[in-house]
């Protein structure tokens, strides 16, 4: 409601106002939240490992380097791919934020792909001591997150092509950008703890 | 200016309000508004305040006679376990959240919270999780039976090997009600920190949304924890993984960490609001100023930091080593500073003040009279040498009963009566919630007092039988609980007689100062609309004649008209 009276509309704001444009400052608290979950994650991987009496299980040597070093590789970049296309948002050029938006998420299925190989071609299981448990719980646990990222970037590219979508901002893609962002250094860290620390 | 102008805006503010009996169908839907949801969450945690009583009172039952007599040994540790269960996570927390539902747009001069739909979600999840709780009831082997705590390697104890037991249901429970937290929590702090209305800066606002906001910061960062130990507990429970379980390799004290590492701070989490309760009641019932304003502002976050790090305080018996004893001793002890400021700001605020005995008042007495009893043993507690002495003794359930029942319920009560006007648009009967409350007073008293001196002489805590030279102490105890039962008889009348028929309120009742006393009893859904004022002087300022807001009479006026 408009008020004809400029002196009063100083005095008093409309409520409106006070309504748009939080989404980005609750997603932001809400990956605080979520990364603390990873932290216990690997506070416990860590704890485990240190204390272990008997950490590899029977006829397991480590784990192969080769594969894992490839997807990291694939995932970092995708970060940077993804920052990319939030350029080409930022200059309302929708086509290549588009075509860039579905690379990273090509890329970002190749890693989910190549951990699905990984984790088949594997010689223990989730019930195989703690070494198993915690190798299947943290790489497990990343890996939802990066197929929920994956959707989120599909709902985005699905976003992108409804009229007048980024007349209140682009505060999704931020969002989903950043997410994807939050997984990329998840991983690195990850990978650091389970493949490289051995 | 034109008056017709401000005419046309008080013929919208009556809007169908929360509250009123003729729309009491809102309370059952998906409403957005947080006033209908602050009061969907108080009602049903009132409700499970019942629940979790009753539970107690076949606890008290069982104890009054030294031999393992009224329920099944087996039976009393499903008891115990759902008792504190549903008093935490069904009456506690969700009845805090109703408080920042009701309180924080209100105080803050905002519509509504950041996120309505997420906030009504958040609700929504508590029927859900409450059944799964309550269905643990049902199944074959019955309810989870390891305590509230559900260390392992008791809790991992799966005898009929069924999948949906006890245990696996309450783990289920807990995860949910961690969700419904977390979404409250992003939106309260998005709430507070961005929809503030104008002029109010950080050291403008209200202590209670000081308090809301460093208690929900550590819903924020304690609960993912808790979340990702229950996540590795339901994985050794119904999935094979040894995380917890020593013969795989595993660590069961690891448990240990992860429950208290967010257990403790969740205890400040439930105590902050009711500091903040108590720093909003003395200066209205006192009529002066909030002492120390800014101190008792930062104090909050001071509590919100050492929460994080004193956690093991909890497990001095546990196996812990002498080195970390010794700094979380100290570390607890630390603590005590930013609470005895607050304690010390309250004292100060009611020190030579013009003190009204409302029924909020003495709530409010009471339970700083008996906050203080409950620092003391605390502050022993925290002690090593006393504490490996009485730990896992009745001292301790004394300890926390005084905080979490004495301190805890008595600032619930002191909050549901002081605002109840608010956001009913209804007085409540005095005369009733003065009975209400001397017969609270006297029976929590008898329920834990006693309770010291079993645990000092050497009571273990979560056990049906027990050595007949500690029966006194529990015959008076159990006095206690079945006096605090008939205590919820004059409260639950007057909530109900006064909310359906009782005198209709003014926008003011107590003369106190704050923004949601501007707006009318019921406040209309958008709260302040289209005319959000600008607040100009600091919160609590009784006696210093200076207005809270910009164009303070029309607001009032409006609310009166309303
Ligand atoms: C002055 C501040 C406080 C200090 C120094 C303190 C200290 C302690 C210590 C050392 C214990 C562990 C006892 C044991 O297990 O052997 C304990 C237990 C407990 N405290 Fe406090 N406390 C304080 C305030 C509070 C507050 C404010 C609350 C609740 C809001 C609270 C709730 C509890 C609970 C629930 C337990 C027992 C949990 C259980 O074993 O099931 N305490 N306290
Ligand atoms: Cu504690």
């Amino acid at each position: 409601m408009t008020t004809s009276n400029s002196e009063v509309t100083l005095k008093h704001t409309p409520g409106h106002i006070k309504h748009d444009g939080h989404n980005l400052t609750g997603f932001i608290i809400f990956l605080c939240s979520e990364s603390i979950i990873f932290l216990a994650f690997f506070a416990a991987y860590i704890v485990l490992k240190l204390t272990s009496p008997e950490w590899l299980p029977e006829g397991v040597n480590g784990l192969s380097i080769r594969m894992p070093l490839i997807n990291t590789v694939v995932l970092v970049s995708s970060s940077f791919v993804a920052y990319l296309a939030e350029r080409y948002l930022h200059k309302r050029n929708l086509w290549g934020f588009r075509t860039v938006w579905l690379l990273t998420m090509a890329m970002g299925s190749y890693f989910v792909y190549g951990q699905y190989v990984e984790w088949s071609e594997l010689a223990f299981g989730l019930n195989s001591g703690v070494f198993g448990g915690t190798f299947y719980l943290l790489t497990g646990f990343h890996g939802l997150h990066v197929i929920t990222g994956i959707a989120l970037m599909a709902l985005m590219l699905f976003r992108s092509f409804l009229p007048g979508n980024y007349e209140k901002g682009e505060a999704g893609v931020i969002s989903v950008s950043l997410f994807w962002h939050f997984v990329d250094v998840i991983w690195i860290i990850l990978f650091v703890l389970i493949y490289i620390w051995q | 200016m034109s008056i017709s102008n401000y005419d046309a805006r008080i013929l919208k503010a009556p809007h169908p309000v929360p509250g009123a009996p003729d729309n009491w169908k809102r309370f059952f839907s998906f409403n957005t508004d947080a006033k209908v949801i602050g009061i969907q969450y108080i009602v049903t945690s009132l409700f499970f305040l019942l629940v979790g009583g009753l539970l107690a009172m076949v606890i008290r039952g069982e104890l009054i006679t030294p031999p393992a007599d009224l329920v099944d040994p087996t039976v009393y540790n499903g008891l115990y376990t759902m008792h504190g269960t549903v008093m935490l996570f069904l009456f506690l927390f969700p009845i805090l959240n109703g408080f920042n539902n009701l309180l924080i747009p209100t105080m803050i001069g905002a519509p509504d919270m950041a996120f309505p739909k997420l906030n009504a979600a958040a609700f929504w999840l508590v029927p859900v999780f409450a059944i799964v709780l309550m269905a643990s009831f049902f199944v074959p082997g019955g309810p989870a039976s390891s305590g509230w705590w559900s260390y392992p390697p008791m809790s991992l104890q799966n005898p009929l090997g069924r999948f949906f037991n006890g245990e696996m249901l309450w783990i289920t429970a807990v995860a949910l009600s961690g969700i419904s937290s977390i979404f409250g929590a992003i939106n309260f702090v998005t709430t507070i920190i961005r929809m503030r209305a104008p002029g109010m800066g950080f050291f403008r606002m209200p202590i209670f949304i000081w308090t809301a906001w460093a208690a929900q910061t550590i819903q924020l960062l304690g609960l993912p924890a808790l979340t990702g130990g229950a996540i590795m507990l339901l994985f050794d429970l119904s999935f094979g993984t040894t995380f917890f379980r020593p013969e795989g390799g595993g660590d069961p004290v690891l448990f240990q960490h992860f429950f208290w590492f967010y257990s403790h701070p969740a205890v400040y989490v439930l105590i902050l609001p009711i500091f903040g309760i108590f720093s909003e009641l003395f200066p209205v019932y006192a009529r002066k100023p909030l002492f120390g304003y800014k101190v008792v502002a930062l104090a909050s976050f001071g509590i919100t930091v050492l929460s994080l790090i004193v956690w093991v305080h909890h497990m001095f018996y546990s196996g812990t080593p002498q080195w970390m004893r010794n700094v979380f001793m100290l570390t607890t002890m630390l603590i005590a500073v930013p609470t005895g400021i607050k304690v010390f700001a309250w004292i100060a605020t009611l020190w030579r003040g013009k003190i009204r005995l409302t029924t909020p008042m003495l709530f409010c007495l009471g339970g700083l009279f008996n906050f203080i009893f409950a620092g003391i043993t605390g502050v022993m507690l925290a002690t090593v040498p006393i504490d490996v002495h009485v730990g896992n003794t009745y001292f301790v359930v004394a300890h926390f009963h005084y905080v979490i029942f004495n301190t805890i319920g008595f600032g619930v009560f002191a909050g549901i009566y002081h605002w109840f006007p608010k956001f009913t648009g209804r007085m409540y009967y005095e005369g009733l919630g003065k009975i209400h409350f001397v017969l609270t007073f006297i029976g929590a008293t008898l329920n834990f007092l006693p309770l010291h001196w079993a645990g000092l002489l050497g009571m273990p805590r979560r056990v049906a039988s027990y050595d007949p030279e500690f029966a006194i102490w529990n015959v008076i105890a159990s006095l206690g609980a079945f006096i605090l039962g008939v205590a919820s008889i004059p409260f639950i009348l007057n909530m109900i007689s006064s909310w359906a028929r009782g005198p209709k309120a003014p926008p003011n009742p107590w003369k106190a100062i704050g923004l949601e006393w501007l707006l009318p009893s019921p406040p209309p859904a958008e709260n302040f609309e289209d005319d959000i004022p600008t607040v100009i002087n600091g919160p609590y300022g009784y006696g210093l004649g200076k207005p809270l807001v910009d164009d303070e009479e029309f607001y009032i006026r409006r609310a009166n008209e309303a």
